[in-house]
């Protein structure tokens, strides 16, 4: 993706105030863009808000802006679902940073050039402040609930930590309360990948119309990994050869399993930015609530009235179960009305996107009250 | 409402409205429910089986996925005026402890279970020599989750022990209460209320 910046069908936002940020500079001429489904009833009580993932994007259930595929979470959301757009008004915005219309290193930098690499650093903290700014906008004070899995958790917890009069409940799929050594180093070979491609060029690759294609697609398939349990992987390729039946003694992607990475790296590039890339994994690496707070867990939760759900999968080593009990035991300590549960599923971290009708159960569960 | 489990009515019974419940074992959530919407009560949940608390969830029940024999740690001193278990204490692998954690995170317990000393158990080990299959006890010993059976007499005695009080006690022959008159062989089911 080489373009400046990925057209979207999404509503705008633009911020009439500077953004403030973590980092102590400020943003402005923010853009946030977002979907909507669903009608906000008119006391505005029906209103959930949806926080997408690292990769993820608005479109929850509307098409694809690029690749034209159904929304991410169709199964989820829509009439009549566990995410029930009859009954809520759902908003899901394109986080800060990133490249499906919201501001990002891809955006104009008010003369007239990409940010780059001169975009601030941003945390999980700012990605919250701008959505925050599209519920003003939109003169929402109170949502049903937020919802967030992976990255999308960490916003939904960082919303319940620094604006808890603002939701009623709060569903957290698969994340944590902060990025272990194993998450940065994960995030840290994929951004050297990007940065170790010569097309990288510092960040400043916007005007060759050519990106660091081949650096993006190795860290997407290094984060791939992570997203995928050993069982399934072994289940769905084993030791499996691509289109061929014998081993060709080369370096071709003989193996079923290398010919998926590589497709899904080289998919990758055609619809996320990395430079975007960039700045979402650093703002997840920074990410460590208790930090935020003293350094006690339970201290990010004392302001809140919200009720919590927290649910793992046994499959996923990423955001493994132990950290979502770290989260249900701080919340239990400040006193929050909490549930954990952890779900059986083989797809590990990827799970909370695909066909777990436990799930589904839980999340209408929890939203219906 | 469907009707709860006789054991569990008298809990629901003796608690105090608008008191703070742990309910360890809680299981779908049928007493916590009964709990919150007649008695007021703030409960909590603990249970083990991810479809229990997802039932619960579906309750809108607050419930930690977590296991009576290592899991009651997390939770502070007295952070609820009762914690309750309800025929499960015969599964965990240390009674003793989980009794003490049950009166460490609740001022009082409500312990359930089935009393292993009924006459019928009695029966079946005296003239058939094996190991008894009855209505509270339908599984077989080698894949009961029962694996320490106890008997009122034993309950007593443990709790002695240990110089907690016992504050209440029922018991129920069938789904009818009796008294606790020679309950030691009538009884099929012991309810003990515990304070420390």
């Amino acid at each position: 993706m080489a373009k400046p910046a990925i057209t979207t069908a999404s509503q705008v936002l633009e911020l009439s105030a500077p953004l403030p940020l973590d980092g102590g500079q400020s943003l402005s001429g923010v853009r946030v863009a977002y979907e909507t489904y669903g009608t906000l009833n008119a006391d505005k009580s029906n209103a959930l808000v949806i926080f997408h993932a690292l990769t993820g994007d608005q479109c929850v259930a509307s098409p694809h802006p690029i690749t034209g595929k159904p929304g991410w979470w169709i199964r989820m959301v829509g009439p009549g679902l566990p995410i029930d757009t009859d009954r809520f008004f759902v908003i899901c915005a394109n986080v800060l940073g990133g490249c499906y219309g919201s501001t990002g290193p891809a955006s104009s930098d008010g003369d007239g050039r990409p940010y780059a690499m001169r975009f601030p650093v941003i945390t999980i903290r700012d990605m919250v402040r701008a959505q925050v700014a599209v519920l003003d906008a939109l003169g929402i004070e109170q949502l049903h609930a937020v919802v967030g899995g992976s990255m999308g958790g960490m916003q939904a917890l960082s919303f319940a930590a620094n604006w808890p009069e603002r939701t009623r409940a709060v569903l957290v799929i698969a994340s944590t309360a902060r990025h272990s050594a194993q998450n940065i180093a994960f995030h840290e070979v994929g951004r050297q990948a990007i940065m170790a491609d010569p097309k990288w060029q510092g960040g400043d690759y916007y005007p060759s119309g050519k990106g660091p294609e081949n650096g993006l697609a190795v860290a997407r398939m290094a984060a791939h990994i992570t997203y995928l349990s050993e069982e399934g992987m072994h289940e769905k390729f084993g030791r499996k050869l691509q289109d061929r039946t014998e081993k060709t003694f080369g370096f071709d992607a003989d193996f079923q399993v290398e010919s998926y990475l590589r497709h899904q790296g080289l998919s990758f590039t055609d619809r996320f930015d990395a430079n975007s890339y960039l700045y979402i994994t650093r703002a997840m690496d920074y990410f460590d609530l208790a930090e935020e707070h003293g350094g006690r867990l339970a201290d990010a939760f004392r302001a809140s009235k919200a009720r919590f759900c927290l649910v793992s999968f046994d499959t996923d080593w990423l955001y493994p179960t132990s950290e979502s009990r770290t989260i249900a035991h701080a919340l239990n300590a400040a006193g929050a009305p909490v549930s954990f549960v952890e779900l059986s599923a083989p797809f590990g971290h990827d799970s909370f996107l695909l066909d777990v009708p436990a799930l589904d159960r839980v999340i209408q569960g929890f939203l219906s009250q | 409402m469907t009707a709860l489990r006789p054991d569990l009515a008298i809990i629901a019974e003796n608690v105090a409205a608008g008191s703070r419940v742990l309910d360890v074992g809680c299981g779908d959530g049928a007493l916590m429910a009964v709990l919150r919407d007649g008695r007021q009560v703030d409960a909590r949940g603990m249970e083990l089986d991810p479809h229990g608390v997802a039932e619960c969830v579906a309750k809108g029940l607050s419930v930690m996925q977590g296991d009576a024999d290592t899991d009651l740690a997390d939770y502070p001193d007295a952070a609820f005026d009762y914690a309750i278990l309800s025929q499960t204490l015969q599964t965990t692998k240390r009674p003793d402890m989980v009794l003490d954690e049950l009166l460490r995170v609740g001022r009082k317990a409500f312990v359930s279970f089935p009393n292993f000393a009924h006459w019928k158990v009695r029966a079946s080990l005296l003239w058939n020599g094996r190991m008894p299959v009855t209505r509270l006890l339908p599984i077989a010993w080698y894949e009961t989750p029962n694996i320490h059976h106890v008997t009122v007499r034993d309950f007593r005695l443990l709790v002695a022990d240990k110089g907690y009080r016992v504050e209440g006690e029922w018991f129920l022959s069938g789904d009818k209460r009796i008294g606790p008159a020679a309950a030691a062989w009538r009884a099929e089911h012991a309810v003990f209320l515990l304070s420390r």
